[in-house]
């Protein structure tokens, strides 16, 4: 059993930031914005967050100074995302293109920063944001161990987040114009819907959510920050794809992703992978070869948005 | 008529260019702001060192312009020959990774082949890894509609891994976490140039990659199979409807693509220079140097070259920056900005040819008009 609440533990620390990123990236996308920039905007948001946790740690701690971190670093990656924004929206540019410059740029941008600021690119910062175990909740069987001890903040955050979003695109005006906007832009604007408004709307709840997933991943995982979220605006991506653009399948890929990550960070702490003569390397490939895989099978019947990718031209209504 | 369509065909080059260079003007500027803001006493310095790039120290700083340029255009070239098919070959990492490896291992553990051809083999032996590596995005694209920027991106995390891993296995030197070094007789030839470039390790994978250049410049603009690969780029369903099987295109365009970077990897990993492969949880960034490198050659072969020196001159220039207290990634964020300015440039380009055709068209009609005028 204790081996089995340790998996669910350590899937959490890697499906919640993918479930947030992936679940920005259905804003953008399902407003007819591809966001590939989300890595990049990962990077910005757990930058400068984790930046502020390093200033600020001597004077606030625990849960407020991880709350705020994690408000600043969802403004940083909605403000960077307006980049992206304005490229593809109002310039009408190659999207992927505009997303690859967003993601070059923001590793450099943290490295040079970092360097000019510290002499060093890593910044470290001390982890007092862990929860043992939640009072009261944490004593509940089962679930208790299973969600509530061993935990962090932005696991609820995580989850809260998902909650709100799933019903805003599903039940509100709002989100019914963005769908909209994704599939048919020519008919949402025929009836009076602003679609570049709308577009920007999808394209900003994008970056606020992977900035703050870049800070959420890095928090629980790692003690100091070198400019990287590995590859999980990528894998967030591939969330979404395998997810459908759907939120609740969504929720399960996200969750797939997690375990197969935790197979791969954390296999030496489960007995029955530890006794298997599989080298290192070979566990860190299977998130990778595991969403190959997925994707294969999950691309055929491709529901992608109608006018995902595509600039919209009044003209051409 | 014929002279008509000379001057937009004229126009259009020159448009491609000027928005290329407006591309790169808005992104130095960028990075002017970015070195005045983090210190300003020493910005201008600092600045004009980028600019002097591989000028600063003579015929070794050149040399050392073309040494970095050389892998860069190859995986440009991999991009941009991608691009031209429709497809965006984000995976040139892992494809330059594994040539690396495999020009590396037949390098070291090759010896038995006769030194004349040692280096050749080895050229080889990357050129098929790297083509294999890349046929697993196109074949995924081709026969199961996975989305090739994932699965490319994907293979850069297995490539890397298990480069790593067979490193670690079979030419590993464990005090320095790192390959062993190549035999001599694997090291690409210096054909005089560490004469005539004194300091700089250069050697003739320049040479290789202009020939690869030229190589895809005819396939692209003088084969059955290039126009091909272009029609599937421009408009798969309606190459499909012309006979052309797009299937196999995608395929073959993402082998070469992958090919041509692995072929990359080669040239750099044996150019003797001190360069070993090493353990590390990192992707190969020349990979995605070459990403820049396709876009602001607008993915054409000439292009390419020409904008793979240019970042090999501001790389040069960037670490001649450090002179000044700058850190060398500034460089990156001035290429990011180059690449998005590009972006918005395309439709700064789409402007003026619709203006020129335009033109072309009211001229036309002006023409047929009076024509009809002297009938009548």
């Amino acid at each position: 059993m204790g081996v089995l609440y340790f998996i669910i533990q350590q899937t959490m620390y890697f499906a919640i930031p993918l479930l947030i990123v992936a679940i920005g990236a259905m804003y953008s996308e399902r407003s007819g914005v591809i966001n590939i920039a989300l890595e990049g905007i990962m990077v910005m948001g757990a930058f400068v967050g984790i930046f502020f946790i390093n200033i600020f740690q001597d004077s606030i701690s625990g849960q407020l100074l991880l709350i705020l971190a994690v408000l600043i670093a969802g403004a940083v990656g909605g403000i960077f995302s307006l980049l992206h924004a304005f490229a593809s929206i109002n310039m009408k540019a190659d999207q992927t293109i505009s997303g690859t410059a967003l993601n070059m740029f923001a590793p450099a941008f943290a490295i040079y920063v970092a360097r000019m600021i510290q002499g060093s690119q890593q910044i470290p910062f001390t982890d007092t944001f862990y929860i043992a175990k939640v009072p009261v909740l944490g004593s509940i069987p089962v679930i208790g161990p299973m969600l509530f001890q061993n935990c962090y903040i932005t696991t609820f955050i995580g989850i809260g987040i998902f909650l709100v979003a799933a019903f805003a695109i599903k039940k509100t005006r709002f989100g019914l114009r963005l769908r909209a906007c994704g599939e048919h832009p020519g008919a949402a604007d025929s009836v009076g819907v602003n679609v570049a408004g709308i577009r920007y709307a999808g394209v900003i709840i994008s970056g606020v959510l992977a900035g703050i997933g870049g800070l959420v991943f890095v928090v629980p995982t790692s003690t100091n920050f070198n400019a990287t979220v590995a590859g999980y605006g990528f894998l967030a991506i591939a969330v979404l794809i395998f997810g459908q653009w759907r939120s609740g399948k969504i929720l399960m890929a996200a969750f797939f992703f997690g375990i197969m990550k935790t197979l791969a960070s954390a296999y030496s702490a489960i007995p029955v992978l530890k006794s298997l003569p599989i080298p290192n390397e070979i566990y860190k490939t299977i998130p990778y070869i595991a969403t190959l895989i997925v994707l294969i099978f999950s691309s055929k019947n491709s529901q992608a948005p109608r006018a995902e990718g595509i600039p919209y031209d009044k003209g051409s209504r | 008529m014929n002279s008509k369509r000379k001057s937009i065909f004229k126009g259009e080059g020159f448009v491609n260019f000027s928005s290329s260079i407006l591309a790169i003007i808005c992104g130095l500027l960028f990075g002017f702001i970015i070195l005045l803001v983090s210190n300003p006493s020493q910005a201008v310095n600092g600045f004009l060192m980028i600019l002097k790039g591989g000028f600063t120290d003579g015929m070794k700083g050149v040399g050392d312009v073309l040494y970095y340029a050389t892998p860069i255009i190859m995986t440009g070239l991999s991009v941009g020959f991608a691009f031209k098919t429709g497809l965006f070959n984000i995976g040139a990492s892992g494809q330059f990774t594994a040539g690396a490896f495999a020009a590396v291992y037949v390098g070291i553990k090759w010896t038995f082949l006769p030194a004349s051809i040692h280096w050749l083999v080895a050229l080889l032996a990357a050129i098929l890894i790297g083509a294999l590596v890349g046929s697993v995005p196109g074949i995924l694209k081709a026969f199961f509609n996975v989305n090739e920027v994932i699965s490319a991106i994907m293979m850069n995390y297995i490539g890397m891994y298990i480069v790593n891993l067979l490193v670690r296995n079979y030419i590993y030197d464990p005090l320095k976490n790192q390959s062993v070094a190549v035999a001599q007789s694997a090291i690409l030839p210096k054909a005089g140039l560490d004469k005539i470039f004194a300091g700089a390790s250069l050697n003739i994978g320049i040479f290789i990659a202009v020939l690869c250049v030229i190589l895809i410049y005819v396939i692209l603009n003088k084969t059955t199979f290039g126009y091909e690969l272009k029609a599937c780029g421009l408009n798969p369903h309606a190459s499909k409807y012309a006979g052309i099987n797009e299937k196999r295109n995608v395929v073959l365009s993402m082998v070469i693509s992958g090919a041509l970077a692995g072929l990359g990897g080669a040239l750099l990993y044996l150019a003797g220079s001190g360069k070993y492969l090493q353990v590390l949880d990192i992707i190969a960034p020349e990979g995605f140097s070459g990403i820049s490198v396709a876009l602001l050659g607008l993915s054409n072969p000439i292009g390419i070259l020409f904008s793979g020196l240019f970042i090999g001159h501001i790389t040069v220039g960037g670490y001649n920056m450090q002179l000044f207290d700058f850190v060398s990634e500034a460089i990156d964020i001035i290429i990011a900005a180059i690449v998005y300015c590009g972006a918005l440039s395309l439709l700064f380009k789409t402007m003026i040819h619709k203006i020129q055709m335009k033109r072309a068209k009211k001229a036309e009609a002006k023409a047929v008009g009076t024509d009809k005028g002297k009938e009548a």
